[in-house]
């Protein structure tokens, strides 16, 4: 949806408030998706930001006769236009069609809190403040005079206890309230040195921004003045004379800095800091003298000793693991056995027809082989909610950031990279706990890379046949290929793609919550639902599409020579020989791109389709007779490298939500897999093995 | 590992210097450190934060403004982030970040 399109419709209902468009603002770990929850409950629903992949998350609220539009928009530390999230948050914000931002505020961290505070009201936007968490800041021996607070702020103040529901529905009204009467609201914005405040004063007189202008131009002038890039554009558009504006702001920047011995950046922020200090003086009163050591401190003791904290991050991963793969797989085997009865019944039941090829050979191995992941996913998603919001995800971003940061990621990648090894679907959507647009992409990018559990049936087919006692040694390299070929490609992906935007790493080490269950309830519930409906009906569709090439023209045997994919494979042949691969290798690859599992039956039909013999071979022995211990280890290679299945690119284009990106990642994983499989069979040949 | 940082100690020739001089102000004085030489436990003062751009807003934004209260909680394992306690709240970055601020000690 365009904020301007938004901005009309809202203005014409502006008059009778009927439907009023809630932003809620905050920080991270401020307790704003619990209270978005908790006003929300089951009526939201969530989509992307048009263009980009952050999360858009709106509901509704039928309370006092109005019906709230909730969005709720990305956690941002400020009104700074550095990552998407807070561009997103800021476009949203000063696009005019919201009508009252609410703020959800940390009470139990109040000042670096009210740093976004103090830019919201700068803003002049009509604000209501949820002070959130109170309890938390009452246990902490800390009583916060709110009537005060709304009286300094010039703004309505609440107190909320988001997780218990208290204080909410008091925010919409005290919302409602300020939409009726919008002069109750006189935001006071943070002074500035009074050399800049004079500054500021003149800036506003000599550039005179159109009367129509949106935006404060005092806001304008002050990013500008901190450095703020966008803020300086729009300023540009506005003023009478916008080349004269960003001179005039330029010089004005370097005359405050002479001045002042100091960044601009660095003033604003200390008077806005200032600010705070002076608030939290009048406002904050300590009971009883500040705790020394929290709960968090005593967990932290521990769970991040210098000796115990990888070994306990590894256990608990270990742990998310067997839940995920062991639990889940117990589910999973029995989703899997009503699939193959489902299957064995229509067998017995359908006459011989393309539709009973179609359901047998195409949908019900396709989708039915998705569906099976369903537990996986479902307790996957549950331990990763509990992990993040318990605040233990930070932790073990904090444990792990040195190794990732070697291999050009983040510490936040450690768990989707770990979790590729059972599943690369999951694992691309557990990327959604990495902040930065660059390192989610730089992760999604290397993550089919890691070895999932779908094509384990390859190595051991091929190590049991080729490789005899050292099968697991075989194994155990191609995983490590697989990782070794990560770590560079992270580290050349973030080179030429993301070079002059080396990511940081400041983030809020939050305090440890106990998750709601609703928080996690709903976690679950949306991933699922994103895994059914998304990459269930891209599954479909490429099961139909190999099916289809598989039988194709209508009568040969499936997947015979004469097939579509026969003629495609033999269509492929001189590309794959370099390889050492012949026409059903690459008719399996093909076709395993709907899914890893399958490249394992489509050479078992293929090599063992008794062309000429009248007997039919096993799989082992039509790959003991087809391939040499060297093609193998080129064919195991390149499954492991190429192209990730169909529900992997299907979750690649969700999570990104482009396909340049995804076919980016699609072309690179080709590419590096055939100039792999060419290397191994060509210097194996050369060097006289197999 | 680096490549963002300006200095770890601002040195002549080095950004964190320019950066000093062009502000008219002298970066180097006697005590002072860079937040990723405190040991863990140690507190200190934020005396300047050496770097513009994306991070030294994003440091200045999670409040580490000059004359702020800091204290090191502890370090990652393997050279990894370093946890910092600032404005009541406990912040995580890397190394080659806290390089950027310089403190004092707490007076």
């Amino acid at each position: 949806m365009n904020p301007q399109r938004e901005t009309k419709a809202i203005n014409e209902l502006g008059k009778t408030p009927q439907e009023l468009l809630i932003a809620l603002a905050g920080n991270p770990n401020s307790g704003k998706t619990t209270f978005f929850n908790q006003l929300t409950g089951a009526h939201q629903h969530v989509g992307n930001w048009p263009g980009v992949t952050v999360e858009r998350k709106e509901g509704t609220v039928d309370i006092l006769g109005v019906r709230f539009r909730i969005v709720d928009l990305p956690g941002i530390y400020s009104l700074s236009a550095y990552s998407q999230e807070e561009m997103i948050a800021r476009d949203f914000l000063i696009s005019g069609g919201v009508d009252v931002v609410v703020n959800v505020v940390d009470a139990a961290n109040l000042e670096r809190n009210l740093y976004l505070t103090m830019q919201l009201l700068e803003l002049g936007v009509p604000l209501v403040i949820a002070l959130n968490m109170i309890d938390e800041a009452e246990k902490r021996g800390q009583h916060i005079d709110t009537a005060k607070m709304s009286r300094l702020l010039g703004v309505p103040v609440v107190p909320t206890q988001a997780r218990a529901g208290i204080g909410t529905d008091r925010v919409l009204a005290e919302a409602l309230e300020l939409v009726r009467q919008p002069r109750k609201s006189r935001p006071h914005a943070t002074r500035y040195h009074p050399t800049i405040e004079a500054e500021i004063t003149r800036l506003e007189k000599t550039l005179r921004t159109a009367a129509d202008c949106p935006l404060p131009s005092r806001w304008l002038i002050v990013k500008s003045l901190e450095g703020d890039e966008d803020a300086l554009n729009r300023l540009a558009v506005w003023a009478e004379d916008g080349e004269a504006a960003r001179a005039s702001i330029e010089s004005t920047r370097r005359h405050l800095e002479t001045h002042l011995g100091e960044s601009l950046e660095t003033v604003i922020a200390d008077s806005r800091y200032g600010f705070i200090e002076g608030l939290l003086r009048e406002v904050v009163r300590f009971k009883k003298a500040r705790e020394a050591i929290t709960i968090t401190d005593r967990i932290d003791a521990v769970v991040l000793h210098p000796w115990l904290g990888i070994p306990i991050f590894l256990a608990l991963v270990l742990l998310t693991f067997e839940l995920t793969f062991g639990l889940g797989g117990l589910v999973s085997g029995a989703i899997e056995e009503a699939v193959s009865t489902l299957a064995a019944h229509l067998r017995a039941v359908l006459p011989d027809t393309p539709l009973r090829s179609l359901l047998l050979e195409g949908v019900i191995p396709g989708v039915g082989g998705v569906v099976v992941f369903l537990p996986n996913i479902c307790i996957l998603f549950a331990a990763i909610s509990f992990l993040e919001s318990s605040g233990y995800m930070a932790r073990a971003a904090f444990l792990m950031d040195r190794l990732m940061h070697a291999m050009g990621l983040h510490g936040k990648s450690f768990i989707p990279m770990l979790m590729g090894f059972g599943c690369n679907v999951p694992a691309i959507m557990a990327t959604r706990t990495l902040e930065s647009f660059e390192d989610r992409v730089l992760t999604i990018m290397v993550l089919p890379l890691m070895s999932c559990s779908a094509r384990l049936p390859i190595y051991i087919l091929f190590t049991g046949v080729f490789f005899g006692r050292r099968a697991a040694l075989v194994i155990f390299s191609l995983y490590a290929l697989g990782i070794i070929l990560a770590v560079l490609s992270g580290k050349l992906l973030r080179r030429v793609f993301f070079a002059e935007t080396s990511s940081a790493f400041v983030m809020e080490l939050p305090p440890y919550r106990l998750p709601t269950l609703k928080g996690t309830a709903l976690d679950v519930w949306e991933r699922a639902w994103i895994f059914l409906s998304k990459a269930g009906t891209v599954i479909l569709a490429a099961s139909v599409v190999v099916w289809a090439l598989g039988s194709l023209p209508w009568g040969v045997p499936f997947g015979s020579e004469q097939s579509l994919a026969g003629k495609l494979g033999k269509l492929l042949e001189p590309l794959v020989a370099p390889l050492g691969l012949d026409w059903r290798a690459a008719v399996a690859l093909l076709f395993g791109i709907a899914a890893k599992e399958i490249v394992v039956s489509t050479l078992g039909i293929l090599y063992s389709a008794p062309s000429h013999a009248a007997e039919r071979l096993s799989t082992a022995d039509a790959v003991a007779r087809s391939f040499t211990p060297l093609t193998a280890y080129a064919f195991m290679a390149v499954s492991l490298i190429y192209v990730p299945c169909a529900a992997t690119i299907a979750a690649i284009k969700r999570e990104t939500n482009s396909w340049k990106w995804t076919a980016f990642t699609v072309c690179y994983t080709v590419c590096l897999a055939y100039v792999v499989g060419l290397v191994i069979y060509q210097v194996g040949r050369v060097l006289g093995v197999g | 590992m680096r490549q963002d940082s300006s200095s770890d100690i601002p040195a002549p020739g080095d950004r964190g210097w320019r950066h000093g001089l062009r502000r008219g102000r002298q970066p180097w004085r006697p005590g002072l450190r860079s937040l990723s030489d405190l040991e863990p436990g140690e507190s200190a003062v934020v005396a300047d934060v050496c770097c513009r751009g994306r991070l030294g807003e994003r440091l200045l934004e999670m409040g580490l403004t000059p004359g702020t209260q800091v204290e090191v909680v502890r370090h990652a394992p393997f050279g990894g982030p370093i946890e910092v306690r600032v404005r009541g709240y406990l912040l995580l970055l890397r190394r080659c970040e806290a390089e950027n601020i310089l403190v004092e000690s707490a007076a």
